[in-house]
């Protein structure tokens, strides 16, 4: 069985159709790259998956382990293993980064029957976790994001899919704002996190990224719809000929 | 929207209805006839056994009281109080002169076991003494003078507070005690002729809190009076005066709240503090009055003047609010900085959500040279609420080398409501630095979102955002007054979450 399985899925914003029928398997242990021009409704389907508000989902259904997540609260989902590495990741003043990781944590923790993490141990793994990706301790004290450069709070998201350990990760153009360094220390992180159990999917319009983070399966979306599959070398193609015979088959 | 809208609609679900302090206590009780007069006056002075300057001095207020009009400058809207239809003294009717708690109606000891107050100190007496210096804050001992509807019932701790000197007691109780002490300060801050609502105060006020703390002397406890309004149809005008003679400290916290009623109903505080030379007085509120009901029906209108004078040269007055009740709430807790180098600081959180109206600031005023002052002011404002923060720095010709620094934030939840910023500043001399800055801003949908996509629920998710928020001014509370204040504010604006 898949761990994420998408079926004819079909999603709206007023009135306006951004995913019109699209089909995607996902086993654990994958890692997917999905690449497109604007406007192909990359972004939309990572926030459907996750469940942001304000999208009607018309048709079709998302099956995460078996489980129907569009009938899921997004909190649940989360709860559930779902991630999603923000593009813009939001700035949230008072908050230190170090309360917030820990009041998601023991929030799903929770939702699961799990038992919260004793301070001491969450402690530890936070440092460790940071370390690994250079994150400052500094950083963690201050507010979730505030002041943070755009590679720091690139970074602070892998630090909170590491500590969540979720069954599948979506990166929303992780690449987005950051120097050749900067995507080495965040593609390292990713590349730490892949496992057996995991799956990923990595969004991205760059080829550049791929370097790094070397895909299972690469998707080309187009107008709202996966239009081809294939193996890594797909990407190279893409940058060969560009997007343009995909959108014509469309 | 989707998110933002299901919070706001949650919030206008629970909130004011969910209020935990909305029970009335059935208890025998002794009121004046409705309704304000010299009679009335004359009424409450005899209950509480003044002398006669005491009656002479609130009769002169009511007098001056006759003369004035309603302040209408704030902004808030209520329709016109009938100062005739409101009582303006209620007592508990004691079965005989109560010498100990034990003598206490216990129905009214149980309406504070539920509010969680600590009235039995012999509980904590029993226990594990903390030794000097020990400083344990679950354990931390904190004297409690309560007052209920128009009296005082009972003040802790008396004993031990009179051996550092301390006097704490029921201000009615004072004014027979220590009348030397009340004919000097009692309205030395807040002039009988001061306002409308203070005036009226000064006239018919019948208890309160009395505290002076002689010189050198650091208060061993933090002193703490709980206000509880119970009776229908009644007014709560309690008076506090509070003087911290030179080079002494004193942490005072203050809380209050009310059943539910369907009416309004009037309070109209007042409170001086007196700081000599090289005090510091240290003031918290918690403000928790009935708000009203979700459609608006009900709640205290809160009309209060708060004023400190830092007389003395080095004094420090710290006033910390945090608002969330009333219906209506109108106080501008000020500092006078008269002695050189002397400080004023205001700290305040103002939580507004269903039709609750705040008009709230403070006053600096700087009088003395190298006075320096500091307004951290923290509005929320959910529901179909108004939220004003309404402020005056001014300076004074001779306060030379005057500092303040201003930082007023406002945080809208949902679109019904409003937040309103309203400075005055004054420098009348050229070395004056005053600093101010001003930040409105509304929780985004982006960042609900991202705190719910990491698992946090809808109301976690906006409590931590307003925690941040207001952190700063958490920060500056008595530890056990800012866990019960985080978990208020959590409360006020989302019911369902602690």
């Amino acid at each position: 069985m898949a761990l994420l399985e998408i079926r004819d899925l079909h999603v709206g914003v007023e009135d306006r159709e951004i995913i019109r029928g699209l089909h995607l398997s996902v086993h654990a242990g994958e890692v997917h790259a999905i690449m497109g021009p604007n406007g192909s409704g990359k972004s939309t389907l990572s926030h459907v998956i996750a469940g942001k508000p304000g999208y009607e989902v018309t048709d079709g259904q998302i099956l995460f382990k078996g489980e129907d997540l569009l009938q899921m609260e997004p909190d649940e989902r989360a709860a559930k293993g779902v991630f999603l590495a923000f593009q813009y990741p939001v700035e949230i003043p008072g908050v230190t980064t170090m309360n917030f990781l820990r009041a998601a944590l023991n929030a799903q923790r929770k939702a699961r029957d799990q038992q919260e993490f004793s301070t001491p141990a969450f402690l530890k793994r936070v440092r460790e976790v940071a370390g690994s990706l250079n994150i400052p301790q500094d950083m963690i004290k201050r507010g979730v994001n505030v002041g943070f450069s755009g590679g720091e709070k690139k970074r602070n998201e892998i630090l909170q899919m590491a500590l969540f350990e979720p069954g599948l990760c979506i990166l929303d153009e992780i690449d987005s704002g950051l120097d050749i360094d900067a995507l080495r220390i965040v593609a390292s992180g990713i590349n730490a996190l892949r496992s057996p159990e995991r799956a990923m999917i990595v969004i991205t319009h760059y080829r550049r990224l791929l370097d790094h983070i070397v895909p299972d399966i690469v998707h080309v979306m187009s107008k709202g719809r996966v239009m081809k599959s294939g193996g890594k070398e797909l990407a190279l193609e893409l940058e060969a000929c560009g997007y343009a015979q995909f959108e014509d088959a469309a | 929207m989707v998110a933002l809208q299901e919070t706001v609609e949650r919030v206008k679900r629970i909130d004011v209805d969910q209020y935990r302090y909305g029970f009335e206590t059935l208890i025998d009780s002794e009121k004046a006839p409705k309704g304000l007069s010299e009679e009335t006056v004359k009424f409450i002075s005899q209950k509480k056994n003044e002398p006669a300057w005491m009656l002479q001095w609130r009769l002169e207020a009511y007098r001056r009281w006759l003369t004035m009009t309603e302040p209408t400058w704030a902004r808030v809207n209520y329709p016109k109080i009938d100062f005739q239809d409101i009582h303006y003294y209620a007592a508990p009717k004691p079965k005989k002169t109560v010498t100990s708690l034990d003598e206490i109606d216990p129905e009214i000891l149980k309406t504070y076991e539920k509010l969680g107050i600590p009235l039995r100190e012999v509980a904590m007496l029993e226990g594990i003494e903390l030794k000097a210096g020990e400083d344990d804050p679950a354990k931390r001992k904190i004297a409690v003078d309560a007052v209920f509807d128009s009296v005082s019932v009972a003040t802790t701790f008396k004993a031990e507070l009179k051996k550092a000197g301390v006097i704490f007691m029921p201000i009615s109780e004072a004014i027979r005690e220590h009348p030397e002490l009340v004919q000097k300060y009692l309205g030395s801050v807040v002039p009988t002729s001061d306002n409308f609502y203070a005036t009226l105060n000064s006239a018919v006020f019948s208890d309160g809190s009395f505290v002076y703390v002689p010189p050198g002397v650091r208060c061993p406890m933090e002193l703490s009076t709980y206000f509880r309004i119970n009776e229908r149809n009644t007014g709560q005008f309690e008076r506090t005066l509070i003087i911290a003679d030179k080079g002494s400290y004193v942490s005072y916290l203050e809380g209050c709240t009310a059943p539910q009623r369907d009416e309004n109903q009037l309070h109209a505080a007042v409170v001086e503090l007196v700081a000599l030379d090289d005090a510091e007085i240290k003031y918290s509120t918690v403000q928790n009055w009935y708000p009203g009901n979700s459609e608006g029906k009900g709640g205290i209108y809160n009309f209060v003047t708060k004023r400190g004078d830092c007389r003395g040269a080095n004094s420090k007055i710290s006033w910390t609010q945090v608002e969330t009740g009333s219906a209506i709430t109108w106080k501008y807790p000020s500092c006078i900085l008269r002695g050189d180098n002397s400080r004023g600081e205001f700290y305040s959180i103002a939580i507004s959500n269903g039709f609750q109206q705040v008009d709230s600031g403070t006053k600096m005023i700087h009088l003395g040279k190298n006075t320096s002052s500091r307004i951290i002011s923290k509005g929320i404002a959910a529901g179909k609420s108004q939220n004003t923060y309404r402020g005056l720095v001014t300076a004074h010709r001779k306060a030379t080398g005057a500092r303040n620094f201003t930082a007023c934030d406002s945080l809208l939840i949902g679109d019904k409501c409003g937040a309103h910023t309203v400075p005055y500043i004054e420098a009348k001399n050229s070395s004056a630095t005053f600093e101010h800055e001003a930040t409105t801003s509304k929780i985004s949908e982006d960042v609900l979102f991202y705190c719910i996509q990491r698992g946090l629920s809808q109301e976690e998710a906006v409590g931590l955002v307003v925690n941040g928020f207001v952190k700063q001014v958490l920060q500056r509370l008595p530890m056990e007054f800012a866990v019960e204040a985080q978990k208020l504010i959590a409360i006020s604006l989302d019911g369902s979450v602690g």
